[in-house]
C-alpha cells in the first residue's frame, strides 16, 4: 500500500478550544520532527505527548505553540507510526499548523484516507469494508460538493480562465511538434510562453494573495473595534480574548505597539487590528483622530461598532456610521445595564442592514448573541462548518501553491535555455494542477483543441 | 471440402506494415509461422503517403527496431530522402522522417521475409477462422486450404468491407482496388466482436513530367548520414527532394461550388475521418479563413514518375480534382495517374482487447494495425511486432510483452487503444505519451534492447554492441560527475567560446555540461574522455546528464504510475459486486476489463473515489484469501 505520509485535521472545526492535526506514514515521527522544538520526536517513547513549539519551514520562525502525542505502528489507529498535533483551536492556528506540515512535505489525505489505510492495514475487521467504501463515497461526494459550492463562481471562472489560456499555449506547443512543417502557427518561443505564463502565474499570485477564504484562514478576518471612550472596547477586546483564548503575536519588524491578537470565535478567526491602541490609550478614535481611524476601517473585513446604551446618539457615533459606511459591521448597544437614553429606532436606521445586539460586557450578558452574529457574518448564514468546508479550502491554497512552484520551475527552465518542449513538462503540470481545484479531469482536451484550432494535414 | 495445408504455431492474415512485422517477430520468437497474404506481390504496400516516420511516428519505428523489427532496417536500404525533424528543439522531441522509395520498400521488405527462419509465405484470400469453442484452431482460405494453429493474428487493415469512393462512385474494394474481405468481417461479427466504421481517404498520384517545377519551392532531404535502425552501417547519401505548393482562393472556391459532390457531405460517407488527416474539403469548410494550405509534392520512388499530392486528399469527383489542380502554381497541366478516393472500412472496437492485442472474447485470436482503429504505417508495425511477439508466447506457453506507457510509444498506443478506444481513426502523437522525456529518439535501444534479447528477439552479437554501448555510456557520465574543471586561463578561453559565463571557480564537468551553451564538444575539448565514444553515445552522455533534472522528476512520476500499475485486477472480480462503485464505473470496468488498478484508473467515466473503492475491496479480497 502508499505508505507516503498524509495529513489532515482530524478534530471537527469551530467550537473546540484544541484541535489536532494528524499525520500518519511511514516517516510521520521523522516529518513532525523536522517541525518541532523542544524535543527529538524520534527518541521519544511510543503513546508519549510533548510540549514543544512548531516551526514555520519558510522562515524559519515560531509559528504556533503545540503539544505533540507520538504513536509508534503498530498499536495506531492506521497501524502506521502516527504523530497528533494538538493546537489551538480554530481556524487559524489549525489551518496553519496543517499547511506547514504540508510545506514541509507531508500529502493532504483524501477523503476517508486514514479509515480506509486503518483497514488496508488490517486494523478494522474484514464486516466493515463496506461501511469503508460508503465512507470514502460519501466523504468524497460531500468533500466535492463542498469544494464546489464553496468556490465562488468568479474564482471557478477565474481558473478556467487560466487553463484555457494555458490550453491554447500548450496547444501551440504541441503543433510546433506534432507538424513541424505547417507553416501556419506562430513558433511558440521561450520569450512567448514567458510572457502567457508570467500571465498566469500573475493571475494565480492574486489569487492566493486576495482570495476571500484563502486570506481569512491565512490571516483572519481583520476586525477593528471602534466607538467613542468609554463605550466599553477594551471590555469588548477583553471579552472576546478571554472566552476565546487569544494568540497574541507580534507583528515581525515592528515595536510593541502594534500587536494584532488572533481569537477564535465559533470557528471564525478574527484579527483583532491595532488594539494596542485600545488598550493603551482607551480610544483608538481620541489617539488617532476620525481621519486616521477612518484609514484602518478601510483595511478590515469586519467593524464592531460600540455604542452606549446609557448615552444619547452623539454627532461622533455618526461619523463613525458614516465611516464605516458599506463595510460589513456589527454595532453593540453596550451597557444595557444602565438606563437606556439612547435612540434605538435611529440607531437601526443607520445600521441598515447590519445587525445591531445589545450587550453588558461587564455583566456577560448578550455574548451568546455577539458571537452568533460574527459567525453567521462569515458564514452569511449558508455554510455549516463540517470538517471538510476548510479542507477544501486548504487543497485549493496547496493546489495554487503548488501550481505557482510549477510555473516558477518553468520559468527557471526558460531562463535556463531549456527547450520549449521540456519547459512544457512544467507547464502541462500546472494545468492540471488548476485541473484539480474546478475538477476537472485530463482526458482529451489537448488533442481536442489542437485540432480545433490548427488545420493540420502531414 | 477442404483439405489439410498445414499445421502451424502462429497463422497471420494479412501482410501489411502490421502483418510483416507480426510474422517476422513470432518467427524470431521460435514459433513455426505462416503469413497469407492476398497478393504477395503488395507486401507491405504503402497505400497512401510515401514516407515513414515523423514525430512520435519515427519514434515508432526506433522501438520496433530496438526490439528486432523490420521496418527501419528495410527503410534505411529504400528512402529517397531523409531528416531529423524538431532539431531545434529539445531531444524528446526529435525524429526522423524519411520519404520512401515505395517500390523499392516492398522489394526489400519481401526479401526479409523470404529469408526469415520459421516463416512461410503464402498467397491466399482467407475466408474463414476457424474457431471452437472460442478458441482459434486455423483459417481456412477461398481455394479451401485449411491451415492449423492455436494462435492467430488478423491485420486486415482497411480490406474489411472496404468501400472505396469517389464522388458518386462507390464500389467495395480494398484500398488500390485490391479485392476486399466481406466474410471475415461478417464472421467476427458473428463471434460477438463489435466493429465500427471508419474513413480515410488519399490524394491523387500525378505525373512528374507534367508538374512545373519553378513555381514550387524545393524541400532537399538532408547530407548528415541518418538512419532509424541502430543496425545500419550504409548510408544513402543521394536524397531525392520533395516540393511545396499552395492552394488559393481560386481552389477554395472549386472545392466549394462543388461541395455537393463531395460524398464526406452528400451523406454517402458514413465513417468517422480522422481529424489530423483531414480531406481538402474539410480543410476549406472548417477553416475557411485561411487563404492557403500547403501541397506537399513526394516522389513516390527513383524509377516511377508518380508524384504524391501530400495536402490533398480527396473523394471529389475526378473531373473536379483536375479542375482543382489547375489553380495550383505547378501543377496547372498536371496529369492525375491516379485519382485521390476515401475508403470506408470496418475495424475492431479496440477495447474487446487485452493489452497483448489478443481478442477477449476469442482465445489465440489476436488482430494489430489499422484493423484495431489506427491509421498510419507505423502505428500498424509497433502493434505487428506486438501482436507476433505474443501470439508466438500463447502457443509456445511462454509470458506475453507488454510495454507501458512510461517505456515506449508503443506501450502508450496499445495502452490508449485497450483502455480508452478511440472515436476516430487514431494517430500517435508527442502529447499522447505523458513520459515523453523519457521516451525519445536517441534512446529506443536503451528502453527495449534488453527486453527483445530476453526474448530472442535480438541476436546475441547485436546484444553484446548494445551492452558495450550503454556501458561505456554509464562509465562516462560517472567520469564526468566526478571531474573537476578548473578554472584556468585555457579553460576559460574554451568556456567562453561557447557564450556562457566565465568560471568563479572550479566546477563539476557534469555542472558545466548542464549549462545550456555547453554541449559535449566543449567537455570534450576541457577533459577528453580515455576511451573513444561513437556519436550516439557522446549524444546520450549529454543529453542524460543536461536533462537528468526533468528526467528524475518524470522519474518519480513513473514510480507513481508503475505502483498503481503493479496493483492487479483479479480475473473473476464482480464489479457488480462492489458496493460504492458508481454504476456508470462498474459498466466501464465491465467492458474494458482493466488487468490493473492503473489501468483502471485511465478508464474514461471512473473518477478517483470509484478508484479508492476497487483498491479498498481487491485488498480486503486479499485479506480474506490470506485469512480464509
Amino acid at each position: 500500500m502508499d505508505t507516503d505520509t498524509i495529513a489532515a485535521i482530524s478534530t471537527p472545526t469551530g467550537e473546540g478550544a484544541i484541535a489536532i492535526v494528524r499525520l500518519s506514514g511511514d516517516d510521520a515521527v521523522s516529518r513532525a520532527n523536522e517541525l518541532f522544538q523542544g524535543k527529538d520526536l524520534t527518541t521519544v517513547d511510543s503513546h508519549t505527548m510533548h510540549y514543544g513549539k512548531l516551526l514555520d519551514p519558510e522562515t524559519g520562525e515560531i509559528a504556533e505553540e503545540v503539544m505533540a502525542s507520538v504513536m509508534r505502528a503498530p498499536k495506531t489507529f492506521t497501524r502506521e507510526d502516527i504523530v497528533e498535533i494538538n493546537c489551538h483551536g480554530g481556524l487559524v492556528s489549525v489551518n496553519r499548523v496543517l499547511e506547514i506540515v504540508l510545506a514541509q512535505g507531508a500529502r493532504l489525505a483524501e477523503p476517508g484516507e486514514f479509515t480506509k489505510r486503518a483497514f488496508l492495514n488490517g486494523r478494522i475487521d474484514l464486516s466493515q469494508a463496506e461501511a469503508v467504501m460508503d465512507l470514502i463515497r460519501a466523504k468524497t461526494d460531500r468533500a466535492m460538493n463542498v469544494a464546489l459550492k464553496q468556490m465562488d463562481g468568479r474564482l471557478s471562472g477565474l481558473i478556467q480562465n487560466l487553463r484555457q489560456k494555458l490550453l491554447e499555449t500548450l496547444a501551440q506547443v504541441e503543433v510546433n511538434i506534432d507538424y513541424p512543417e505547417y507553416d501556419d502557427v506562430e513558433e511558440m518561443t521561450n520569450d512567448i510562453m514567458q510572457e502567457k505564463t508570467a500571465e498566469v502565474r500573475d493571475e494565480i499570485e492574486n489569487l492566493l494573495q486576495t482570495a476571500k477564504q484563502g486570506k481569512i484562514l491565512r490571516e483572519g478576518l481583520a476586525t477593528a473595534i471602534i466607538g467613542r471612550p468609554n463605550v466599553g472596547k477594551s471590555s469588548l477586546m477583553n471579552t472576546l480574548v478571554h472566552e476565546n483564548k487569544a494568540i497574541v503575536t507580534e507583528v515581525p519588524g515592528t515595536t510593541r505597539d502594534v500587536i494584532e491578537e488572533y481569537v477564535n470565535v465559533r470557528g471564525v478567526p478574527l484579527r483583532l487590528v491595532d488594539t494596542a491602541g485600545i488598550r493603551e490609550t482607551e480610544d483608538i478614535v481620541e489617539r488617532i483622530g476620525v481621519e486616521r481611524s477612518r484609514q484602518v476601517l478601510t483595511e478590515a473585513d469586519l467593524i464592531l461598532l460600540v455604542l452606549n446604551y446609557g448615552d444619547e446618539l452623539t454627532e461622533e457615533d455618526v461619523k463613525l456610521f458614516e465611516a464605516a459606511r458599506d463595510m460589513n459591521m456589527i454595532v453593540l448597544l453596550n451597557k444595557t445595564d444602565l438606563e437606556q437614553n439612547i435612540d434605538i429606532e435611529r440607531v437601526k436606521e443607520l445600521a441598515g442592514d447590519n445587525p445591531v445586539i445589545s450587550t453588558s460586557l461587564i455583566q456577560e450578558e448578550g455574548i451568546d448573541q455577539l458571537e452568533n452574529a460574527i459567525s453567521s457574518t462569515f458564514f452569511e448564514g449558508e455554510i455549516d462548518s463540517g470538517d471538510m468546508t476548510y479542507v477544501s479550502n486548504v487543497r485549493h491554497v496547496q493546489l495554487l501553491k503548488q501550481s505557482k512552484q510549477a510555473l516558477e520551475d518553468a520559468r527557471e527552465g526558460m531562463e535556463m535555455g531549456v527547450p520549449i518542449d521540456v519547459v512544457q513538462i512544467d507547464v502541462t503540470r500546472t494545468w492540471e494542477l488548476l485541473g484539480e481545484i474546478v475538477g476537472d479531469t485530463v482526458g482529451e482536451s489537448l488533442i481536442d483543441e489542437l485540432f480545433s484550432q490548427f488545420c493540420l494535414g502531414k | 471440402m477442404t483439405y489439410d495445408a498445414g499445421h502451424y504455431d502462429v497463422i497471420v492474415i494479412g501482410a501489411g506494415h502490421a502483418g510483416v512485422e507480426a510474422a517476422a517477430a513470432s518467427a524470431r520468437r521460435g514459433a513455426k509461422t505462416l503469413m497469407l497474404s492476398l497478393n504477395l506481390d503488395m507486401i507491405a504496400f504503402m497505400p497512401c503517403n510515401p514516407s515513414i516516420g515523423g514525430p512520435a511516428k519515427g519514434i515508432v519505428v526506433r522501438e520496433v527496431d530496438a526490439l528486432g523489427g523490420l521496418m527501419g532496417r528495410v527503410i534505411d536500404k529504400t528512402h529517397i530522402q531523409m531528416r531529423l525533424l524538431n532539431t531545434r528543439k529539445g531531444p524528446a522531441v526529435r525524429a526522423l522522417r524519411a520519404q520512401a522509395d515505395k517500390p523499392l520498400y516492398l522489394k526489400e521488405m519481401k526479401r526479409l521475409l523470404e529469408n526469415q527462419d520459421n516463416l512461410t509465405l503464402r498467397q491466399g484470400m482467407v475466408e474463414k477462422i476457424l474457431v471452437e469453442d472460442d478458441q482459434v484452431k486455423g483459417v481456412v482460405t477461398e481455394t479451401k486450404a485449411a491451415y492449423y494453429a492455436p494462435s492467430v493474428i488478423v491485420t486486415t487493415g482497411t480490406f474489411m468491407r472496404g468501400r472505396v469512393i469517389i464522388g458518386d462512385l462507390s464500389y467495395e474494394s480494398g484500398p488500390n482496388n485490391q479485392r476486399p474481405t466481406v466474410t471475415l468481417s461478417e464472421q467476427l461479427e458473428e463471434l460477438g466482436i463489435e466493429m465500427v466504421r471508419f474513413k480515410t481517404g488519399t490524394p491523387m498520384r500525378v505525373n512528374s513530367h507534367t508538374i512545373d517545377y519553378s513555381k514550387t519551392e524545393i524541400q532537399p532531404g538532408e547530407t548528415e548520414p541518418r538512419s532509424f535502425s541502430y543496425e545500419t552501417t550504409e548510408f544513402i547519401t543521394d536524397q531525392i527532394p520533395c516540393w511545396l505548393t499552395y492552394t488559393n482562393e481560386t481552389t477554395h472556391e472549386v472545392i466549394n461550388e462543388n461541395l455537393g459532390l463531395s460524398p464526406m457531405y452528400s451523406g454517402m460517407i458514413k465513417g468517422t475521418g480522422p481529424r489530423y488527416c483531414p480531406s481538402i474539403e474539410d480543410k476549406v469548410v472548417r477553416f475557411n479563413d485561411k487563404p492557403r494550405h500547403q501541397i506537399f509534392l513526394e516522389p513516390e520512388g527513383r524509377d516511377t514518375e508518380e508524384v504524391y499530392v501530400q495536402g490533398l486528399s480527396t473523394s471529389l469527383p475526378e473531373y473536379v480534382q483536375k479542375q482543382m489542380m489547375e489553380t495550383v502554381p505547378g501543377l496547372e497541366n498536371a496529369e492525375i495517374m491516379r485519382a485521390g478516393y476515401a475508403i470506408e472500412y470496418d475495424s475492431v472496437v479496440p477495447t474487446q482487447l487485452w493489452p497483448s492485442l489478443e481478442t477477449k472474447q476469442i482465445d489465440g485470436l489476436f488482430t494489430a494495425g489499422q484493423i484495431n482503429g489506427t491509421s498510419g504505417y507505423e502505428e500498424a508495425a509497433g502493434q505487428g511486432l506486438m501482436a507476433g511477439i505474443n501470439a508466438a508466447a500463447k502457443t509456445l506457453n511462454l509470458e506475453p510483452l507488454i510495454l507501458d506507457r512510461s517505456e515506449g510509444y508503443i506501450g502508450v498506443m496499445i495502452d490508449d487503444l485497450v483502455t480508452k478506444g478511440t472515436r476516430e481513426p487514431y494517430r500517435l502523437l508527442t502529447s499522447r505519451a505523458e513520459f515523453r522525456l523519457m521516451l525519445r529518439h536517441d534512446n529506443a535501444d536503451l528502453r527495449l534492447t534488453e527486453k527483445g534479447y530476453e526474448l530472442g528477439l535480438i541476436p546475441e552479437e547485436r546484444y553484446n554492441r548494445f551492452t558495450e554501448k550503454r556501458r561505456k555510456i554509464e562509465e562516462e557520465k560517472k567520469r564526468l560527475e566526478n571531474e573537476i574543471v578548473k578554472a584556468t586561463e585555457d579553460v576559460q578561453d574554451i568556456v567562453k567560446e561557447s557564450g556562457t559565463t566565465p568560471l568563479k571557480e572550479a566546477v563539476r564537468a557534469s555542472d558545466l555540461l548542464r549549462r545550456p551553451e555547453i554541449d559535449y564538444s566543449y567537455i570534450e575539448r576541457l577533459t577528453p574522455s580515455d576511451i573513444a565514444l561513437t556519436a550516439d553515445e557522446k549524444e546520450q552522455v549529454e543529453i542524460q546528464i543536461k536533462y537528468s533534472g526533468y528526467i528524475k522528476k518524470s522519474l518519480e512520476q513513473i514510480e507513481k504510475m508503475r505502483n498503481m500499475e503493479s496493483k492487479k485486477i483479479p480475473d473473476d472480480i464482480d464489479y457488480d459486486a462492489i458496493q460504492g462503485l458508481a454504476s456508470e464505473a462498474a459498466d466501464r470496468l465491465k467492458a474494458v476489463q482493466p488487468l490493473s488498478v492503473g489501468q483502471a484508473s485511465r478508464v474514461s467515466g471512473v473518477n478517483p473515489a470509484d478508484i479508492s473503492i476497487l483498491l479498498v475491496y481487491i485488498e480486503q479480497g486479499n485479506v480474506a484469501r490470506v485469512s480464509g
